[in-house]
């Protein structure tokens, strides 16, 4: 697919925008702080209802607007479709689709599929866990927009999983006093109650749990082996590049998983039951859930060492970039249409035969995206047809 | 901001449900502008559901005296209760006609986030009930959503092993509704949920 036309109302620096696109190469140059990156922003934006930058909405309403509207005709299969998105910041957002509005703005999801590789992603590798789950589960929501549904659901039973923990903690522990009898039935303890109901929470999360793992784990089987490619591909064989899930399970299981076998959906819900069950002690003691998707992590391996704290800037921004493509390929292959490929920034950091090989590589997209600050950054077979931006203005340039 | 009365009366209809701080002006300035007998009927409901509306002493429904209209009855069945959340839900299913049984409100669903326990819910209440066994079948009517789900897996839990069936209202598809615009997690629902058609 490819985005053939942009409109941007009072995004970020933008006043408003029009901005039409064709397929191939299109690269942004302009210097720092000129509006290269609001403009794939933008796109980003429509394919997943978030930015790739900040995580609330507020900023990337122009300052003193009251709400952003971005707008996209994107082409697939000779299909025109026209996607837009209103963004009120504090309020719902609303999504059309060809003109005609949405009930539900994350039906949207779909519509525009894009991969956006952009500084920020450095953070794969040398960031927190949680953006390496980040990762698998935006992944997850691209390939099947189902998934943005059971994650809000995980994150919900967990929040109200995690209060059970903190409230309930001194009597979890043992401290209550014991209830007064109910006539004709068993004296039931304060403990018992608040065990039970643990219980209950155990059941729902695991309910969430489990088929989240098991899509995780089926996701990174698959992406694997393009990841060791599209490293292997930028950095010319240097080192082999490798992920494994790190699971909070039991040991016997996180070593299956960690060795890359992907368990049936039963048997991870029963181990996590178990688990639970394992943990209890502990959960109450530290009033949080120690044990589910949330706690997870993935491994990145660069030949024998692992990628964080070993890799060199330059490696790492080359495994975070390897990620991207590997996810890149994933979808269409899955999807039969290539999604459009938004390289933000990512030359400056490359050496320049990894730059030229990068350039090799997205060569046959159908759509590709390249901001730049400095133009002789950019390969010059990569550079396509050039836009410049200078404060807010975005001129063609021949 | 208003003088005296009238913001004060604006400040305290801004505290109602769904009304909002120019919805309050309005009733304001409209009760402002109607007769005082009208005005006065408002003031006599107010006081009187305060002052006798109560809840039901078998199934904690709102009542007028002792027992609700319906525990009231004679003629609903004594062997099946249908439990619910609140009384706004007993409302929704006596609208059905469906159900010739008698009622439980809880008075909300577990929330450990909004500091609801079982212990805030009326469940040794309905435990109570119970005692006498001359009930046969719990109906399981809280909402579907994830509170409401985790209320009936506690409710199944608490009640396993006492010989009452216990069911759980079918969740799937709106009637009269179009397959295409159910989401996922209905639709999903709605398969597991499938039964056999007798041809």
């Amino acid at each position: 697919m490819f985005v053939r036309h942009l409109t941007v109302g009072d995004f970020r620096s933008y006043p408003s925008a029009e901005l039409p696109l064709e397929p191939g190469i299109t690269t942004f140059v302009g210097l720092n702080g000129q509006g290269k990156t609001n403009l794939v922003e933008a796109i980003g934006y429509l394919a997943s209802l978030s930015s790739h930058r900040v995580s609330s909405d507020a900023p990337l309403v122009r300052f003193g607007a009251g709400q952003a509207i971005i707008r996209g005709a994107v082409v697939r299969d000779g299909r025109e479709s026209m996607v837009e998105i209103e963004i009120n910041p504090g309020r719902a957002n609303r999504a059309r689709l060809n003109k005609s509005a949405l009930t539900r703005t994350r039906d949207v999801l779909g519509q525009v599929r894009t991969v956006l590789f952009a500084p920020e992603d450095l953070a794969l590798v040398k960031g927190d866990p949680s953006e390496r789950r980040g990762f698998l589960d935006d992944l997850l929501v691209a390939r099947q927009p189902r998934w943005a549904g059971a994650r809000g659901d995980y994150d919900r039973i967990l929040k109200q999983r995690n209060a059970l923990l903190k409230s309930a903690a001194p009597v979890l522990r043992g401290r209550g006093k014991q209830r007064r009898p109910v006539e004709g039935s068993d004296t039931v303890s304060e403990r018992e109650s608040a065990l039970h109901t643990l219980e209950v929470w155990n059941t729902q999360l695991a309910q969430v749990a489990a088929p989240l793992l098991y899509a995780r784990l089926r996701l990174l089987r698959d992406l694997a082996p393009l990841l060791g490619k599209a490293y292997d591909e930028v950095s010319a064989g240097q080192s082999d590049a490798r992920v494994a899930y790190r699971s909070s399970l039991r040991e016997a299981m996180a070593a299956r998983i960690a060795d890359g076998e992907v368990p049936e959906l039963d048997e991870l819900h029963a181990e996590l039951l178990e688990t639970f069950a394992e943990v209890r002690a502990q959960e109450i003691e530290r009033g949080v859930t120690l044990v589910g998707p949330h706690r997870d992590d993935v491994v990145l391996t660069l030949g024998e060492l692992p990628a964080k704290g070993y890799a060199s800037h330059g490696e790492s921004w080359s495994f975070a970039l390897g990620l991207k493509l590997a996810a890149y390929h994933l979808l269409r292959h899955d999807l039969g249409d290539d999604p459009v490929l938004i390289l933000d920034d990512v030359f400056a950091e490359l050496d320049a035969g990894r730059r030229e090989r990068l350039a090799a590589m997205v060569a046959d997209c159908e759509q590709v995206l390249i901001t730049a600050a400095v133009e002789a950054d950019v390969p010059p077979e990569l550079r396509g047809r050039t836009y410049a931006v200078t404060l807010g203005e975005v001129t063609a340039r021949e | 901001m208003y003088e005296g009365a009238v913001q004060d009366l604006i400040d305290e209809l801004g505290r109602l449900p769904g009304v909002g701080p120019k919805s309050a002006q309005r009733i304001a300035f409209h009760l402002l502008q109607s007769d005082a007998v009208d005005v006065q009927r408002l003031t006599d409901a107010l006081t009187q559901v305060k002052a006798k509306v109560r809840f039901c002493v078998i199934c904690h429904n709102i009542a007028e005296s002792e027992q609700c209209r319906i525990c009231a009855d004679p003629r609903r069945d004594l062997t099946s209760i249908c439990v619910v959340e609140e009384p706004k839900d007993v409302v929704a299913i006596e609208r059905t006609r469906e159900f010739r049984g008698r009622y439980h409100v809880l008075g909300g669903a577990i929330s450990p986030i909004d500091g609801i326990g079982p212990d805030d819910l009326t469940f040794r209440e309905l435990m109570t009930r119970l005692a006498s066994g001359e009930v046969t079948e719990i109906i399981i009517a809280t909402d579907p959503n994830l509170e409401g789900e985790a209320t009936a897996s506690y409710l199944a839990r608490f009640l396993k092993g006492m010989g009452i069936k216990i069911t759980r209202l079918a969740s799937g598809l709106p009637v009269g509704g179009d397959l295409e615009y159910a989401d996922e997690v209905t639709l999903g629902r709605a398969f597991e949920g499938r039964r056999l058609l007798d041809a």
